[in-house]
């Protein structure tokens, strides 16, 4: 079985952004990037299927610039086989980088495609469940646990009460949720090792999808700041702000 | 210009969300039309009827729309989009999982998580886990959005009379199938719509220690929340979670305990209205977001806090 996995550069998670003073974006100079740390879950995952043996290759593939290069070469160290690159300099929104999957999908015949619930930069949670309706394939999102059998996926997924599990038929999509797994890190032999893998470099035109988007950013402006509170010196002194001056508690 | 609207239900009562969905669609203007799909779900469908600002509701009862796949609500959604400008779904796991689906399958972008209507085309929504606010533009010929609930407030649930409208079409997903269910029980107030909320971190300890919430929570009516890092460490379930990754609140009160305060955690909580945090580090980031924070050791000040209530 043939296990693909999207992965997206993104500015660190540990990184506070900064708007830029003209309101168009936020700045991403000189600012660390990193794996997105769902996509980081999807490759674990993908790599502990090919342990279990229920996986024969793992494929990793990023749409972006060529420094998601970089991205991917972490992704080889962590035990994928292959890369392959959809190089493009356009801000892509999630259809487009859905049809793009997709194609590299249908190309590669993946009986399994894996990737993250969304990404920490544009909070979308969309470009998974846009691959699975582009390809007519079910999907399972969210998913805290997933077993390969019989030509299925059981699923069982994060939901807003609790779980629930699903079993869907391969060619499948799978998104991944934090609990699904603790991504390990890369080694260094194995980071060397990852720079002799194979890494393909293809266009958009390759899969005749016209890139773009329908939708512009008027402006990007940071949050409305909190007024400074005030620490309270004893839980009496917080019982009574919150009574008489926030009027929160009766 | 008409807008459809997908219910969030469990098919015995229409979940809250979908109120405050009704009501950014009632701001973008339209009449506003709900989808109901479920099974056995009539007693959803008489309190749809009823919500102020519906003018239609599209009844799908089926067994194969019991559990709301995906697949099979998506391409049901598609058959009936012809007519409407927007679709919209609340910003729930349902919602989420449904929704781009439905984009895709339309050819059309999808605006996530939206917390205000400028314009019929232009809307409102956080990125970087809240960290910037972006405000975008669709030229799309169909609007598919969902809604963070706690940007908009909730329709009345009276004073509305809409007509029912039975849907024909059966549409069953021969590629997804449910298996089972787990729900945790809970008697408190659902947590996206509490007033007030008391969430403990990883400063609990343990699981046993978040009892220690239960006496407040009692007694101001509020619902239980948990930071990652305690739901990671097995104190309670995930579907506490609040957070980027887990739920959004904005209660008139929110209690963090035993919370260090991280870039994710506050991205689901720094829109309540007043925040109170209790630590004993005082360099704690919850702080800086806290209108009133107590520095003390959460197992002095929580019980001594519950008495004084």
């Amino acid at each position: 079985m043939k296990v693909l996995v999207s992965v997206k550069r993104v500015i660190d998670y540990n990184v506070k952004v900064r708007v830029k003073a003209d309101h168009s974006a936020v700045d991403l100079t000189n600012v660390k990037m990193s794996m997105n740390p769902f996509c980081e879950i999807a490759v674990e995952e993908a790599i502990r299927l090919k342990e279990k043996g229920v996986a024969d290759e793992v494929v990793v593939v990023s749409v972006g610039s060529k420094s998601c290069q970089e991205t991917l070469r972490t992704a080889l160290a962590l035990g994928a086989d292959r890369a392959i690159q959809v190089e493009t300099e356009d801000g892509l929104d999630s259809l487009s980088v859905a049809k793009l999957l997709a194609g590299v999908a249908k190309d590669e015949a993946a009986d399994l495609i894996i990737m993250g619930k969304q990404s920490i930069d544009s909070d979308n949670n969309q470009t998974g469940q846009m691959v699975a309706a582009l390809l007519d394939y079910p999907q399972a999102t969210f998913a805290s646990e997933v077993i390969v059998e019989n030509g299925e996926a059981k699923v069982t997924r994060e939901i807003d009460g609790g779980l629930q599990t699903l079993a869907i038929t391969l060619p499948a999509v799978v998104t991944t949720d934090l609990r699904l797994n603790e991504p390990r890190f890369a080694s260094l032999p194995n980071i060397m090792k990852a720079k002799k893998k194979p890494l393909d470099v293809k266009t958009p035109a390759d899969f005749g999808v016209e890139v773009g988007s329908n939708v512009s950013i008027v402006s990007v402006t940071p949050p409305p700041e909190r007024a400074a509170g005030i620490k309270v010196g004893s839980v009496s002194e917080l019982v009574d702000k919150l009574k008489n001056e926030a009027k929160v508690v009766s | 210009m008409s807008i459809l609207v997908l219910a969030e239900h469990d098919n015995q009562s229409l979940k809250p969300a979908t109120l405050n969905t009704i009501t950014a669609a009632s701001q973008i203007g339209g009449d506003v039309h709900l989808l109901v799909a479920g099974f056995e779900c009539q007693t959803v469908i008489t309190q749809a009827t009823k919500v102020a600002g519906v003018s239609k509701v599209l009844s799908a009862d089926n067994a194969v729309y019991e559990h709301q796949l995906a697949e099979n609500i998506a391409k049901l959604v598609v058959e009936l989009a012809q007519g409407y400008s927007h679709i919209l779904a609340p910003a729930t796991t349902t919602g989420k999982n449904t929704l781009p689906r439905v984009a895709a399958l339309l050819d059309v972008a999808q605006l996530s998580d939206v917390i205000k209507v400028e314009s019929a085309d232009t809307f409102v929504r956080p990125i970087y886990a809240g960290n910037a606010i972006a405000t975008v533009k669709s030229s799309d010929s169909v609007k598919v959005i969902t809604v963070r609930a706690t940007g908009f407030d909730a329709a009345a649930e009276e004073g509305g009379d809409a007509q029912t409208e039975v849907l024909s079409q059966v549409i069953a997903s021969e590629k997804s199938r449910f298996v089972s269910e787990q729900l945790a029980e809970s008697d408190r107030p659902e947590l996206t719509a509490a007033s007030v909320v008391i969430s403990g971190g990883r400063g609990m300890g343990s699981g046993d220690n978040f009892k220690l919430l239960d006496g407040i929570a009692d007694k101001l009516g509020a619902a239980i929340g948990a930071s990652r890092a305690a739901v990671d460490a097995g104190f309670v379930p995930n579907d506490l979670q609040v957070g980027q990754t887990g739920k959004t609140v904005a209660p008139e009160l929110y209690i963090a305990v035993g919370i260090s305060g991280a870039i994710q955690h506050l991205a689901g909580m720094k829109d309540s209205k007043v925040i109170v945090a209790i630590n004993k580090d005082e360099d704690a980031p919850i702080f800086q977001v806290a209108d009133y924070g107590l520095v003390a050791d959460l197992f002095d000040a929580v019980p001594e806090l519950e008495k004084s209530l």
